[in-house]
């Protein structure tokens, strides 16, 4: 009978932890001064309750990904998704070698590549809202960003030689649980295509008029956030099928608990 | 996964990749795609008359595609006109073997009813012309391809750079266009050698 028991009980315990069992902590959302407003009149954005990784995905989280999706190999995976540097700091395309460690966030990534990983988890990347949401927040509070010391502290993140290795993802948790959102790499956001698109002026004389349509303009707030918007600027910069050495990404999921 | 149905329904027809080259452009449609296709795309597309397929059944001719909504009251409108002067500016021969697709920035309001009134009001060739709505992931995906950039603003508008891309035969980009209510004489030669290309 005790062993009835505890078999199901060992059984039950697989079922609950599968390998590599990404951790997702709660966000409650709600509305929040982004530095990319909603429309031109500066008003907040409002943004629902969603789940985020708490780490950024490593090295190995990617590799077992790519072995149980062969078709997103560096070796396999069509130009159009992405570029020849997919990868490239593997030692193979199944075989991480020592360049890469484990543990390290895995970068060279392209939007397509991160986009399937976190479909395959049943998850997305992280809209910029989501992302900007969980990076105001500092170890004690949710929404840190007026501190002078914080905002010194993230840039003092960024002026890290990019030469130097990638330390381990798994930083100081900052207030919702979250780790490694500043001062280890850049991510990728679901929406990184969407962050500065300019409105037309509604000047008819205006030949940049007829590039876009909408209501709003391009309106950066919070100028002072440095750190946030070289963020912007370099997603905007990117295309889908782009890698660099430095961006890495992690997923989300909507509402705050499993199944809602 | 999903991007690549392609690859994992057809290997078989690796064979016919082979054979395909003896036979001129017509069989090539039957191989592999190419890397860089924007094929390799999985995108359901629904149609103005709510009609089903996928964005890689376009392959085999020339294609102009573009991305817009319905709501919109200032440069939609003009993609759509540019798209016409676009064919117009063809022999009648050349224009049968183009095909025109646009595919809405707005799923949650863009149903094929409208998309159906869109097309009946700006009097585009149905029978070449293909106003499509696909889901929300899809439709970020498909501007990722084809690098453009679309922000959901608010009351159902959206920003959005506006291009008009032309695919070849195998869903590769070759040519561009953000020359909105012009005629743009690149793109004219660029669509005339596409279709010299394939037929």
């Amino acid at each position: 009978m005790y062993t009835i028991i505890r078999i199901a009980t060992f059984a039950l315990a697989l079922i609950a932890v599968p390998v590599f069992a990404a951790d997702y902590a709660a966000l409650p959302g709600g509305k929040f001064a982004s530095v990319l407003p909603a429309d031109a009149t500066n008003a907040d954005v409002v943004i629902a309750p969603f789940r985020l990784r708490t780490t950024p995905v490593t090295n190995e989280e990617f590799l077992a990904f790519v072995t149980a999706h062969p078709e997103w190999r560096r070796d396999r995976t069509p130009a159009v998704f992405a570029e020849a540097r997919f990868l490239s700091q593997w030692q193979s395309a199944s075989a991480l070698g020592s360049d890469a460690q484990p543990t390290q966030p895995v970068t060279q990534v392209s939007w397509f590549a991160a986009q399937a990983f976190c479909e395959s988890e049943s998850a997305r990347l992280p809209t910029w809202y989501e992302w900007e949401f969980a990076a105001a927040a500092d170890a004690a509070r949710t929404d840190a960003r007026k501190d002078p010391a914080w905002r010194a502290q993230i840039l003092s993140w960024y002026s890290r030689p990019s030469t130097t290795p990638l330390p381990s993802a798994g930083g100081a948790a900052n207030a919702y649980g979250i780790r490694d959102l500043h001062g280890l790499v850049w991510e990728w956001v679901g929406d990184f295509n969407a962050l500065l698109v300019a409105s037309d002026s509604r000047d008819q004389n205006d030949p940049d008029r007829l590039k876009f349509c909408g209501a709003g303009a391009l309106n950066l707030r919070d100028r002072e956030n440095y750190a946030v918007l070289m963020r912007v600027a370099m997603l905007s910069a990117l295309k889908g099928a782009d890698t660099t050495a430095n961006l890495g990404f992690r997923c989300a999921r909507d509402g705050a608990r499993e199944g809602s | 996964m999903s991007f690549t149905w392609q690859t994992r329904i057809f290997p078989p027809l690796l064979f016919l990749t082979m054979t395909a080259a003896a036979f001129g452009n017509r069989l090539a449609e039957a191989g592999e795609l190419p890397g860089d296709s924007v094929y390799r795309l999985d995108l359901a597309l629904v149609d103005q008359n709510a009609q089903a397929s996928k964005l890689a059944d376009l392959r085999g001719g020339p294609v102009l595609i573009a991305m817009f909504y319905s709501s919109c009251k200032f440069v939609c409108p003009l993609i759509i006109d540019t798209l016409q002067r676009t064919e117009r500016a063809l022999s009648d021969g050349e224009r049968t073997h183009l095909r025109v697709v646009m595919v809405s920035f707005d799923p949650k309001r863009d149903t094929p009813a409208i998309l159906k009134t869109v097309a009946e009001q700006r009097h585009v060739d149905q029978s070449r012309w293909k106003l499509t709505r696909t889901e929300a992931i899809g439709v970020r995906k498909l501007a990722a391809v084809l690098d453009v950039q679309y922000r959901e603003v608010g009351n159902g508008d959206f920003n959005h750079s506006s291009v008009i891309t032309l695919l070849d035969a195998d869903g590769r980009i070759v040519a561009r266009s953000d020359r909105m209510g012009e005629l743009d004489s690149a793109l004219v030669t660029a669509v005339q050698h596409a279709i010299a290309g394939t037929h």
